[in-house]
């Protein structure tokens, strides 16, 4: 640490009392940081399932699905946000619809991929032992398959968790609107700091969370750590 | 509809495919931006990651470097190195932060790539009285160049597309259509900007798409159900 030339404010990257005198500032920001992560997560996974078992229905359609959750998920995040504004306007809806759409190739990719995954023996066995289509479904191949699945949700709940800072330029930002305040209001080097240091950890607490979830819903993978 | 037309106008003026702010010069600047972070994280992440992979240890290291990186967020680090004295805003922030956005995966799908080399390959290739080297260079890289290449793939177009952010903090690239539409209020510079923005990323993806399948040996050529398994691997690493 240098000390700051005469005239010249200091501005320090890592300040305790900023933290102190915005704590008020930095809970609500973080409120909205998860509330935005979620909202886009849930839609996601409300679009990404149904479209799952459209396309195992309708092989057919397998291909134009990935694809064009494909383009959606190679279009820029930026652009994604900023071309939803002249539809939702400066509201959260921009920043969740935006993200959803983006998240939607990982979770559709990681639900197939873990279907395609279940061994045909398990299914088999289940069919000697008569169960029905829609029985192997629910009760061989999605549980089997989920741990997959959680690792699709994990890495695009990760992703989403930094990318709702780009929402920060229609307003809806989480610590997103912090950093970019910071950044205008003279490069306000505390609070940018802080703020991306508070992202980090959410992100981090997100995908432990969800780690755990994972465990304890597929209790059978306990003996090896699957990544 | 009007707003399709006028962004189709837009697009089809010649008077913005000329000059130092025309879609030639913004695409060129993208591509640059891009190819500089692609270097700097591939001169980086591509030595570290053979080595380890070669010598199967550090796994947890390169492990939590994954998570981690994927944990900070690129707008984030764009907007600290513009608003560090050492670095200032344009493009060199751009090319930094990117850099460091692509290392953990390039780092992450090389190091696995070379450990999960069949152990009696290296075994066979070892016995045969090669080197440390010779094992990495003729028997693992080549092995390893389908889990590689996807990493490569998975990298370079989400660097190209998020270089878009660029813009934010002074830069050049494709991204400034956006953002000055944006600031402008200018909706039809702005689709126009996510036009360019979408059809650069998604051109990225396909050219590679197809580089990938040509310059994958033959026998390493997978099925489709394995290309999209090992593609959900490379982006998870």
């Amino acid at each position: 640490m240098s000390l700051p030339a005469v005239g010249e404010a200091p501005n320090p990257w890592f300040s305790w009392s900023y933290v102190e005198n915005n704590l008020d500032t930095l809970v609500a920001a973080g409120q909205q940081h998860v509330a935005l992560t979620v909202f886009a997560m849930g839609l996601s996974i409300a679009i990404a399932v149904p479209l799952a078992v459209l396309v195992r229905t309708f092989a057919p359609l397998e291909t134009p699905t990935l694809v064009v959750t494909g383009v959606l998920y190679t279009i820029p995040s930026l652009a994604m946000i900023t071309a939803l504004w002249p539809v939702f306007g400066l509201s959260a809806l921009t920043v969740i619809i935006a993200l959803a759409l983006y998240g939607l190739l990982i979770i559709l990719r990681n639900i197939l991929v873990g279907l395609d995954g279940v061994s045909e023996t398990a299914i088999d066995s289940a069919q000697g032992m008569g169960m029905s289509k829609r029985g192997i479904l629910w009760k061989v191949e999605v549980p089997l398959a989920l741990p997959a699945i959680i690792a699709g949700i994990r890495l695009a709940t990760v992703s989403t968790v930094g990318l709702v800072t780009i929402g920060a330029l229609v307003g809806y930002g989480g610590y997103g609107t912090l950093i970019l305040n910071g950044f205008i209001n003279n490069f306000y080097h505390a609070q940018i700091m802080t703020a991306t240091i508070l992202t980090i950890i959410l992100a981090l607490l997100f995908d432990g969370a969800l780690q755990l979830v994972e465990r304890l819903v597929t209790p059978w993978t306990h003996t090896k750590d699957s990544r | 509809m009007d707003e399709l037309m006028s962004v189709w106008q837009w697009l089809t003026d010649p008077a913005h495919w000329t000059g130092p702010d025309g879609i030639p010069v913004r695409t060129l600047q993208t591509l640059y931006i891009s190819a500089a972070a692609m270097i700097i994280a591939i001169a980086l992440a591509f030595p570290i990651g053979m080595i380890t992979g070669h010598f199967r240890r550090f796994g947890n290291f390169v492990t939590n470097i994954g998570v981690i990186g994927r944990a900070i967020p690129t707008f984030a680090l764009l907007i600290i190195f513009a608003s560090w004295d050492a670095v200032g805003v344009g493009d060199l922030a751009a090319i930094l932060a990117l850099a460091i956005f692509a290392i953990p995966p390039l780092l992450t799908n090389t190091y696995v790539g070379v450990r999960d080399v069949d152990e009696s390959m290296v075994e066979g290739a070892t016995g045969m009285g090669m080197t440390n080297s010779q094992v990495l260079g003729r028997v693992e890289l080549p092995t390893a160049v389908p889990l590689i290449g996807a990493g490569l793939r998975t990298t370079t177009v989400q660097v190209v597309a998020t270089a878009t952010l660029a813009a934010l903090v002074g830069g050049g690239g494709l991204g400034r259509y956006v953002v000055d539409g944006f600031a402008l209020q200018d909706v039809t510079l702005l689709m126009a900007g996510v036009v360019l923005v979408s059809v650069v990323s998604i051109g990225t993806e396909v050219i590679l798409a197809v580089m990938q399948r040509l310059l994958t040996p033959l026998p390493l050529r997978l099925d489709r159900n394995k290309q999209m398994a090992e593609d959900a691997e490379a982006s998870a690493a």
